[in-house]
């Protein structure tokens, strides 16, 4: 154990650079914010590089633990610490931080330092999502990455940018009021306790489990987002700037799942049993009707995310396929969880990819209609190749990160159920059609529009960019232990926890 | 004859030290408008802050911490609950003098002097209520406390829209003191005393009258409902907040609602907690149609001023449900920690209400004073600083953290959820949901809405930036560190009401 408390600096810090960019933007010093900026998230980045490096893979307990009083009076302690569910998603955030903030075009008249201050600070609070291990410390945090989200989108975003913020803020807040009231219920529940550690041993009778669990399911399955909660999701990431959808599919999508994770699975295991079957309806309804709905789209931001919303279905698939009697086994159950985590962290590099690569198009013709596009190959032979690349991924080609979570979802479904596995396994034809098809239109064929025909191909800093997305890709598709070995302990702690039924 | 033995024995002035020399002031400062030159005006802000501050520290020095006094055969008492509503009142008045110093001088120079006497009046009525124990030294600080301000929202005398205002409130003001007496004197007949901690004691021995006694609570209760602006006693709410000059709206908005709260604290706590389950029935009516009226009704306003009115009502009504969820159960442990989270929870408010007012006030004058919506289009540009506190204060009163208004909104929902109402607390959730919808609205129209043409950068005193910009900042520590005054609020009630 350091003696530097690194999840807090992970935390703070960005907080801390945001509101020094905010500063110097205010004085009007755009240079300086910059460096501000740019030295935030690389700070943030550096800080949480030993989460992941130091990690101590031969434990499923609690690491870098810290814990103080916060509000004595409700006995809310300011209880941080990560274990193999959370400590990659921390390092994912800040790497997206950065490039977020270092691949955002800083040349044009319009940059704006606010805009980067608002990214540091949301960076700083996820890290506090996935670091939380109090109750509503968890709720403070996740409640309040609202906010920079919302400016983001209100302020930065396209025409539609006001009626995508509202509903992407007030779609969240009726998700997690909810969970607010389930939070107090256990808080009450536990004998005056918010600590997670101790939810998770509490037996809790059946009734209860069952609101706490669809007050749970509220909250993730809007932030996930699952079908038919999904609605506010194509809208924030077709207004939203290119950095905004960046971070929206590469972390603010993972909130969700997180939280079934963190939450709905260990605190109240026999609803979450019970209920499993509606949780792995939706996902399969997520992955095929959404699949569909993504082949019909003229928008390329639209596209990818719908594609998102349909994998984050197989994430769920993957989480709810459950141990249970006459089902899955609790390796098959491990595989599902351990191949719905690495499929989270495989998304979160390929969407944001997908996003950058779009934003790059965007900025160069101000167009996000596929049919604005064709022959991009012949203009932008470099760009062609990293979009082929995560195109590829994004299909769950082996080799590329896509790859490794799906085959695990899908064998851990195979066990399951094979009417499942025989559904999930349709997303494979469904995103290469609409995947390849898009990639078809937009890259191949003659150039039809002049704009095309003029394009630079990228610069230096989004080759940059896109290598570091890239390797990525490869690497988890290429040696997925990197990821696997740090979660393995973790999960089969989880799934030996939630077998034992806390009904009493 | 034989006269018994009279024998005039002069009462402790010492625990109302503070309430004498704001008196002393107010006379001083009415001298002093009479007879100062026009150029000098000025010194009239600074005599009314100099009230403050020395009753500030006359209420420090003379609190016995802890210890309850009393003085004046009963009719006074200083105890810890007290000091701690004084200092708040004293804070939020000292605020307002601050915010509208130059919106005074500008827009009521005739009036200056009226001004601050009459502010200051109100604040001793509040003072006066806030340290009642008996319901006649209540009648007469709540009376204390209204006339002034009847004649405040009047102040403008040629504004027809402050006219109207100022006779809706008188009128509709003057039925709610009726109401109050009225009922006041039904507890009287029930209990024979007026003594707020005697009238408890009178239901224990005198049985018989508990149904004189219900017919006047539901009188007292509907006065509260009045004077909090509870619904469906809300009538007066928008327009006087709409009609009055904005300095004055910026009063009734903040001070006088913590008054009123210790006057609900001491009279249903204190004295009528025999009739507890009456006066929640009661209460849980208004509450419920106050977060419903409120909160609907707002999302439909296109002015600012009115739009507070609105979700004054929407969150005097959820203030109220942590006073109504201490009652279901006798633990007298949870009872505190109900009304403490209804104390937490008035204290941010008023704290963010008169910012809110505090930001129209600073702002140029056709937008401050209308208040329209749209005048705020562009704020974020126009005055960084101004946009970013309002900001901060609409989404505290929205409820989201890391804000003061967030841990107001817990604090209470755990009291109501301690209570095992959970229809309740997913009401008040709900309604919640509904009020951050024009809450964002506001921050929407700051930043997301296009400069208006031809505005203009609004140039704000650096002294009045720093003002403001303190004021977001106190909003946001509260919610970063909400122990330090949530506990205060459980220690002060817990040496004082529940003592």
């Amino acid at each position: 154990m350091s003696a530097v408390p690194l999840l807090s600096c992970a935390i703070w810090l960005p907080i801390a650079a945001g509101l020094l960019v905010l500063a110097a933007g205010l004085a009007g010093n755009a240079p300086l914010a910059r460096k501000f900026a740019l030295f935030g998230a690389a700070a943030g980045l550096f800080v949480a590089a030993p989460l992941y490096f130091g990690f101590d893979v031969t434990t499923p307990a609690m690491q870098f633990v810290e814990s103080k009083p916060w509000i004595p009076l409700f006995r809310i302690n300011y209880h941080l610490g990560v274990d193999g569910l959370s400590a990659a998603f921390v390092m994912l955030n800040c790497f997206i931080t950065l490039i977020v903030v270092f691949g955002s075009r800083v040349s044009s008249q319009k940059y704006a330092p606010s805009c980067d201050a608002v990214f540091l600070v949301m960076s700083g609070l996820f890290n506090g999502i996935f670091s939380a291990l109090d109750g509503m410390l968890f709720y403070v945090f996740f409640e309040a990455s609202l906010i920079p989200l919302y400016l983001l989108i209100g302020i930065w975003g396209g025409p539609g940018r006001v009626r995508a913020a509202f509903k992407f803020f007030l779609f969240t807040l009726m998700g997690s009021l909810p969970l607010l009231v389930a939070m107090i219920y256990l808080f009450f529940y536990s004998g005056g306790n918010f600590s997670i550690a101790a939810w998770h041993l509490m037996p809790i009778d059946k009734v209860s489990q069952t609101w706490v669990f669809f007050a749970f399911f509220m909250a993730f399955a809007v932030k996930t987002p699952m079908w038919p909660l999904h609605t506010w999701l194509p809208e924030a990431h077709v207004e939203a700037p290119t950095g905004g959808s960046i971070v929206l599919a590469a972390i603010a999508l993972k909130l969700g799942a997180y939280g079934f994770l963190r939450l709905a699975l260990p605190v109240v295991p026999d609803a979450s049993r019970e209920f499993a079957w509606i949780m792995v309806a939706l996902s399969l309804a997520a992955v095929v009707y959404i699949g569909l709905v993504a082949l019909a789209q003229m928008d390329m931001k639209k596209l990818v995310a719908y594609s998102s919303v349909a994998h984050m279905g197989f994430v769920t698939l993957g989480i709810f396929m459950l141990e249970a009697p006459g089902g899955a086994s609790a390796a098959s159950s491990a595989l599902g969880i351990e191949g719905a985590l690495i499929q989270m962290i495989s998304h979160g590099f390929v969407a944001g990819a997908m996003f950058f690569c779009i934003g790059v198009l965007y900025e160069r013709t101000h167009s996000r209609q596929i049919a604005d596009y064709g022959g991009i190959t012949r203009a932008m032979p470099k760009f062609a190749v990293f979009f082929m690349l995560f195109s590829m991924a994004n299909i769950g080609l082996p080799g590329t990160s896509g790859f490794v979570g799906e085959i695990l979802v899908i064998l851990s479904a195979a066990e399951y159920n094979y009417g499942v596995a025989f559904v999930a396994a349709s997303t494979l034809i469904l995103s290469a059609a609409y995947t390849l098809w898009m990639y078809k239109r937009v890259m191949f064929g003659p150039v039809t529009n002049p704009a095309v025909a003029a394009l630079n191909d990228i610069d230096v800093r989004e080759f940059l960019v896109l290598s570091l997305l890239a390797l990525g890709v490869l690497g988890i598709g290429l040696y997925p232990r990197s990821l696997s070995e740090i979660m393995r302990l973790s999960v089969s702690e989880l799934l030996r926890h939630i077998a034992i039924s806390k009904v009493f | 004859m034989i006269f018994p033995e009279t024998r005039f024995a002069l009462p402790d002035f010492q625990p109302a030290c503070a309430e004498i020399f704001v008196l002393f002031m107010i006379c001083l400062i009415l001298m002093t408008s009479l007879f100062i030159k026009e150029k000098a005006r000025g010194t009239l802000h600074f005599l009314a802050q100099a009230a403050l501050i020395g009753a500030a520290a006359l209420t420090c020095t003379a609190s016995g911490a802890g210890t309850v006094k009393r003085a004046f055969s009963g009719m006074f008492v200083a105890d810890m609950m007290a000091d701690l509503l004084k200092l708040a009142i004293y804070l939020t008045i000292s605020l307002t003098f601050f915010y509208s110093r130059a919106y005074v001088a500008g827009k009521l120079p005739r009036a200056r002097g009226e001004y601050y006497a009459l502010t200051l009046i109100a604040t001793l009525g509040m003072m006066v209520v806030v340290s009642a124990g008996n319901f006649v030294t209540l009648y007469v600080g709540l009376e204390l406390l209204s006339l002034p301000i009847y004649a405040l929202v009047a102040l403008e005398r040629d504004s027809s829209r402050a006219a109207e205002a100022a006779m809706k409130y008188f009128v509709l003001g003057a039925l709610a003191s009726a109401f109050m007496l009225y009922g006041i004197s039904m507890i009287y007949g029930a209990t024979g005393t007026l003594d707020i901690s005697a009238v408890a004691e009178g239901f224990s021995r005198n049985r018989g009258d508990r149904a004189t006694a219900v017919f006047g609570l539901v009188f007292l209760v509907s006065g509260i409902a009045f004077k909090l602006g509870l619904a469906p006693f809300h009538m007066w709410v928008p327009d006087v907040y709409h009609g009055a000059p904005l300095s004055v709206a910026l009063l009734i908005s903040s001070a006088p609602k913590i008054a009123v709260f210790a006057f609900a604290v001491r009279v249903l706590i204190n004295g009528l907690f025999p009739l507890s389950q009456d006066w929640r029935a009661m209460l849980l009516a208004l509450v419920v149609l106050s977060m419903a009226l409120g909160n609907l009704a707002a999302i439909a306003q296109t002015n600012f001023r009115r739009m507070l009115a609105y979700s004054s009502i929407s969150h005097m009504g959820f203030m109220l449900l942590g006073l109504v969820s201490g009652v279901i159960d006798g633990n007298a442990k949870n009872m505190i920690n109900a009304v403490s989270a209804s104390m937490f929870y008035l204290l941010t408010y008023v704290l963010s209400s008169a910012g809110a007012f505090g930001v129209l006030v600073l702002l140029p004058d056709p937008d401050g004073d209308s208040g329209e919506i749209s005048g705020l289009a562009g704020l974020g540009k126009r005055s960084p600083v101004l946009a970013a506190t309002m900001m901060t204060l609409m989404f505290s009163m929205a409820g989201i953290p890391f804000f003061a208004g967030f841990f107001a909104k817990f604090s209470v929902l755990v009291a109501v959820v301690a209570a095992g109402s959970f229809w309740l607390a997913a009401l008040a959730v709900f309604f919640s949901l509904v009020g951050a919808y024009y809450y964002l609205r506001i921050v929407k129209v700051m930043y997301f809405d296009p400069l208006p043409d031809g505005a203009r950068n609004i140039e704000t005193p650096f002294s009045m930036k720093v003002l403001v910009a303190a004021n977001g900042l106190a909003v946001a520590l509260l919610g970063i560190f909400p122990n330090a005054l949530m506990f205060l609020c459980v220690k002060s009630l817990s040496f004082s009401v529940f003592a």
